[in-house]
Order: C-alpha cells, then structure tokens, then sequence
C-alpha cells in the first residue's frame, strides 16, 4: 500500500452520526469478484438522492470525508474501505470509529482520524460556509488543518507507524522472511502436498 | 510445562514470537479453497504483484455455487457463474490445483481435504470459510479466515495471530441408540449457547467421544463455530490413524511410522489447565432437534416448542419471541407434532458416507411421506459414487428421494436449492439462521436418522416413532 504522511484535498462534511458499513456499501455489491472498482457502491442509498453532498460541486472531488461520531460500526465488510478509497478519500476524520472499520482502515492505507467532535464540528461549518476549501491531514504531527483550524487527532502508534512506511500486512509479514524459509526448512518431511498425486 | 492439545499444535507452527502488542506469526500447512472468498484475494495478489508461496500446499474445489442437477450444462445463475469461472481463472493464472465441477474429487471444501487425506493430526489448516473447525477432529488446529488473510495466506503461507484461550468439553458415558454425534454438538451448543465458545478453542474428550468414528468427530468439530468458537479439536488416536492411512495424500513406509510417533504426542497433558471447562452426559442425550432461528435454539425431540413467557432473560425472551414468529409455531405444540415440507440430507455437517448409511438404513423399503420432498446430496463426489457403489442410491430413489451431484447446495441455498418463503424442512445443516435456505425459509437441524425419520412420516420424527 501506498505511504502516507500528508495528504491536501476537498473536505466533505457528512452530517450524520453512526454511519454503519452497510450503508457505506449496501451488501449487494458483495457479490462482486473484484477487489477495486467499489466507488459506484460507496453510499449508494443516499447518492440517488440529488441533494446528498457528494452529488454536489464541489464535494464530488472529496478525499477528505468529515463525519459525524460512530462511523462504520456494523458488519465487518472490508468493502467499506476499499469503496471509499476506490471513490478517492484518504481520510475520514470522526469523533468514534466502528472497531473493526478502523482496523480495516490501517490495513488498506485509509487514515482515519479521531478528532473531537467539537472540532467536527468547526470543520462541518467551514466546510459548508465555504465549500471547496482545502483540509490538509498530517500523519507526522497528528493534525488537520483547514485555513486557520489547526485539530489535533488520535491514531494508535502501531498503526501510524504503519501508515508511515506504507505497510500492509503481507508487506510487514514478508519483513520476516527469512524466519519462514527457516521454518519451512525445518518441516517435518512426511507432511503432505497438494502436488497432484501420479495416476494410478 | 504441561500444556492443551491446542497449545502444542499453536507452539509447533510458531515462525516467530511476537513481542508485546505484536501477535505471533503462525505458519499454515494446508490451505483450502472455494469460489466465494477467494476472488478478491487473489485480485489482491495481483494489484501487488505478488505469487502464492506454496501452490503445493493449497488446493481448491467449487462447492458454494454449484447446482446439484444437470452439472454438465453452464451455471444459469450469472453470480454464481462468474464466481466459479473467476476461480477457475485464478488457480490457473497461479498455478494451483482445483477439482471443477463434475471432477471425481469435487466436493464440498470440508469433504475433499480429508477425504484426500490431506487432513491430518498436528496441522495447521484454514480456509476462507468458518466451517473449516470440521478439520480439528484429526486433531489439527483448523479454522476460519476472512478474505484478506486468505490473501495473506497465498502470499507468505503464515498469519499473524493472538492465541486463542482454551475449553475442555467433556463428553462422558455411553450414547444411547438412535442418538449420535450431532445430537453431541447440538446439546453442547444449546448448553454454552451460541456465543459460549467465543475466542476459545474447543477440545472435544471424554469416553463418548473416544468412541466416535472419525466422521462422527468431524460433525462434532464442524460445528464449534455455532457456539462461537474459533476451532474444535479432538486428539487423535487409533480411530484416527486407520481413518488416515492408505488414503492419497498420507504418508507412507517410514513416514508413516514417524508420524504416527509424532501424533501420539498430541494429548492435552494430564496436568494441564484449560481456561474453562463444561461437561455433558452422553447418558442422557436423545435425539436434538431445534425449533428457533440460532442453532443455540434446540431441545430433544420430545420436548415442546417453548414459550417465550417462561423465559426469565430478557434478551433470550425476546430473540425467542422473534424465532416463533418468524418459525411460524406456536408455544406448547410437541416438536413431534411440526410437519415438514422438504427433508434435506447432506452438507460438510453431514453429508458424508457415513451418515447417507445411516439415513439409508432407516428410510430402506419405506417411503417418503406424501407431501414431503427429500433432498439427498453427497458432501463429495467420492461420497457419491462410494455409495452408489454400495446402492445406496436405489434406496434412497425407491423411497421417492432425489439423488443429487456433491455441493451445499441447500446447506446454504446459493444454488438453485432453496426453500420457497414460508416452507419448512428439517435439515441436517449446521444453520437455521433466517433465510439461510432460502428467503422465509424455516429450518430445523436434525441429524442424518431424524432426517430420515422425519422424511418418511412428514413430521419431525426419530427412527424409533417408525417401529410403532
Ligand atoms: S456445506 Fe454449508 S456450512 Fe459447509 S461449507 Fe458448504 S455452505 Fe458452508
């Protein structure tokens, strides 16, 4: 995945508390076979709506998605993630993140930040007194800024880190290769393979 | 130190410790797959650029989707096709051995990998699917993963886990006729309920289930997830060993002695400590049957429908309540008095030869009750054709029964096999979640004889209602 240490882009204030995953993605789009391509899902019950901020200009070019508190509680879809990165958001700042969503968020490369919800707050009525304006997120110093708002948010250290170096878990895993060629060194010889066994 | 089966199986596959919040690395020795979780895996290995590390330990078969009838013609259900075709692409993009439909060892994931023998005591197996317990009644540690760890499985062939607490589940005395292993599993659940087991692994022991044959076992441990927990084990031993040897993938000569050597070692030491313990009387057991929409909600056969009034907890009252209406019963009606519309027998709970016997051996000379449809599929195509060998299938067909291709089929009704809304079976599945076979489905879990019994007198029955 992708590192990540400041990213500038569109802020979208999304007033509404306790957006669960399946609303973030309905679950037909879990049928899908692809791994990419979930931006048309991202929300989709709301987008047929005209008036839902992110058919508007110009919150359609939004990667920085300000929701209200409780964002992405529900069932464990990792779908939810990939839509709204696939959508281009980087970051969802909120006052409380569903457990499993925020993991779900450090292992894909998505910050999500935990501001205060006063903070909330400020960005949502900067965002809509002047819609467009640039929100910049800080991973080094653990901030957002908009014009003169500088919020300070949490992230836990481990998944910062991450962040940072751009791994994912497979990439952390593979830092310790040479442990599992010198485990697989020492397998006991009589376990079985798949190989294809010869006809008989 | 003395440790728990679970325990040393855990230690012997740790590749490195992790140090504080880390958690271990684990190495995985047998990987399974099927069509619905592995697609976006391997699309993540590709938007990586990564390969699997050991195509020669993983292996996969189509079972979720697959129809049950007329295999030789496409899948018309463009989801179910497009997901069988993705696998089908996928293992030969990466070079991994799949048995298709129509292949003599397709079958249902939880079927084949022991059936081939690939399954054996001491391994770490997992699967993108939370039935993959089945596989800890060899005494492996085997359990579900979500699709991102199957992808983290393909490439590096480990997977960074907490260790799981562990429970002793102790099932002593003698089972009475008529009563069997999902008997066992379903008492055991309804007892530490559907969230008992939750980040425990489960150990199976005590005399009764020293006596189980390995499918037997299988049963049991298959169905350890529906109390919550992560896996099921059971230790292996004789039964174990002669179930293994001389089977595809086992090992033979010189091997086979050094493995048995090693799988002798894997016992939970007299001493040890388990993190919680529960004990059942197999005595006691008959016939289980549930009547809600958890695999929590069962109760022996003839005992009735309960009524929610009685029940002091809140939250079970009302998830009661929910049940009953949503099962269409009413409080108080015998169990013995529900009538079913469609019986079916098969699934990775019970779908294997063991338990087409059995159900053979109660409905043989007599018939399915009129009204009724009966469903009989093999876990496996081995399964199927081992018991048309034995002409199981005549008798299941004279009895007025459908004789089907290996799949889930209405385990989870991906396929064309479902219930229509409203329709109730008894079922030998593993979940009577609402709508799990199809929508307004109502599901009873049984095993393989009260499915037989059921099927033959149109209500939920056991073998011995058939002798009066
Ligand atoms: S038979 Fe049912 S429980 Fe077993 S793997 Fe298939 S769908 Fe899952």
């Amino acid at each position: 995945m992708e590192a990540f240490t400041t990213h500038t882009g569109v802020g979208v204030p999304l007033r509404r508390s306790n957006v669960d995953t399946d609303q973030i993605i309905p679950a037909v789009y879990l049928k899908r076979v692809s791994r990419t391509g979930f931006e048309d899902g991202l929300f989709a019950g709301w987008r047929a709506d005209e008036h839902f901020i992110l058919n508007q200009e110009p919150f359609k070019a939004g990667s920085v998605l300000v929701a209200g508190p409780d964002f992405g509680t529900g069932s464990s879809r990792e779908h939810a993630v990939w839509a709204l990165m696939d959508y281009g958001f980087r970051v969802v700042v909120s006052a409380r993140f569903g457990d499993i969503f925020r993991g779900n968020s450090g292992k894909q490369g998505l910050v999500a930040a935990q501001c205060s919800q006063s903070d909330v707050e400020l960005l949502w009525k900067l965002l809509e007194s002047e819609p467009g304006t640039p929100v910049t997120v800080d991973l080094t110093d653990k901030t957002v800024r908009a014009k003169d708002l500088v919020a300070p948010f949490e992230i836990d250290d481990y998944t910062r880190w991450r962040l940072l170096e751009g791994l994912d878990d497979i990439a952390l895993t593979l830092r310790h290769e040479p442990e599992i060629s010198d485990y697989e060194g020492n397998r006991q010889t009589w376990l079985p393979t798949t190989d294809p066994l010869p006809a008989v | 130190m003395s440790r728990t089966l679970a325990e040393k199986v855990w230690e012997a596959h740790v590749v490195r410790h992790g140090s504080g919040a880390e958690p271990d690395l684990l190495y995985i020795d047998l990987h399974l797959l099927h069509e619905v979780t592995s697609p976006q895996a391997f699309d993540g290995l590709r938007l990586a650029n990564r390969k699997v590390r050991r195509p020669d330990l993983t292996i996969a078969t189509e079972d979720h989707n697959v129809p049950t009838v007329d295999i030789d013609k496409p899948i018309a259900d463009p989801v179910s096709r497009t997901q069988v075709e993705t696998l089908r692409r996928n293992c030969a993009e990466f070079g991994l051995r799949l048995h298709p439909m129509g292949d003599v060892e397709q079958g249902i994931v939880h079927v084949v990998g022991p059936q081939l023998g690939l399954t054996q005591p001491g391994m770490t197996v997992v699967c993108g699917d939370s039935h993959t317990s089945t596989h800890g009644a060899f005494g492996a540690l085997a359990f579900g993963i979500g699709t991102s760890e199957v992808e983290h499985v393909l490439a590096t062939q480990t997977l960074p886990l907490r260790p799981f607490k562990t429970m002793a589940i102790n099932v002593d005395g003698e089972l009475r006729p008529g009563v069997t292993a999902k008997d066992i599993i379903l008492a055991v659940i309804a007892k530490i309920g559907t969230g008992g087991g939750q980040g425990y692994v489960l150990e199976y022991r005590g005399s009764a289930i020293e006596k189980l044959s390995m499918e037997a076992r299988m049963t049991v441990c298959n169905m350890s997830i529906e109390a919550g927990a992560r896996a099921g084990m059971i230790a292996p031993d004789e039964t174990t060993f002669a179930y293994i040897e001389g089977r595809p993938h086992a090992p033979s000569g010189a091997d086979w002695d050094a493995a048995v050597a090693y799988w002798k070692t894997l016992r939970t030491d007299d001493d040890a400590k388990f993190d919680a313990e529960v004990h059942i009387d197999a005595d006691e057991l008959t016939p289980f049957v549930t009547w809600g929409t958890n695999p929590g909600q069962g109760l022996p056969l003839g005992a009735s429908v309960p009524d929610p009034e009685q029940i002091s907890d809140e939250t079970e009252r009302v998830a009661a309540e929910k049940a009953l209406a949503y099962m269409g019963l009413q409080p108080g009606t015998p169990l013995r008095d529900i009538r079913v519309d469609t019986v079916f027998l098969g699934s990775c709970t019970n779908g294997r030869i063991e338990d087409l016997r059995a159900a053979a051996d109660v409905i043989k000379g007599k018939h399915v009750a009129s009204g009724v449809r009966m469903l009989v599929v093999p876990g496996s195509m081995r399964v199927r054709k081992q018991a048309e060998d034995e002409g199981l299938d005549k008798v299941f067909l004279d009895a007025g029964a459908e004789w089907r291709q290996a799949g889930c089929s209405m385990c989870l009704g991906m396929n064309p096999d479902q219930l229509a809304p409203g329709e109730r079976s008894a079922s030998t599945s593993n979940r009577n979640f609402e709508g799990r076979q199809g929508k307004g489905g109502r599901t009873h879990l049984v095993s393989p004889l009260v499915a037989a019994a059921t099927a033959v007198r149109g209500t939920l029955s056991a073998p011995a209602d058939l002798e009066n």
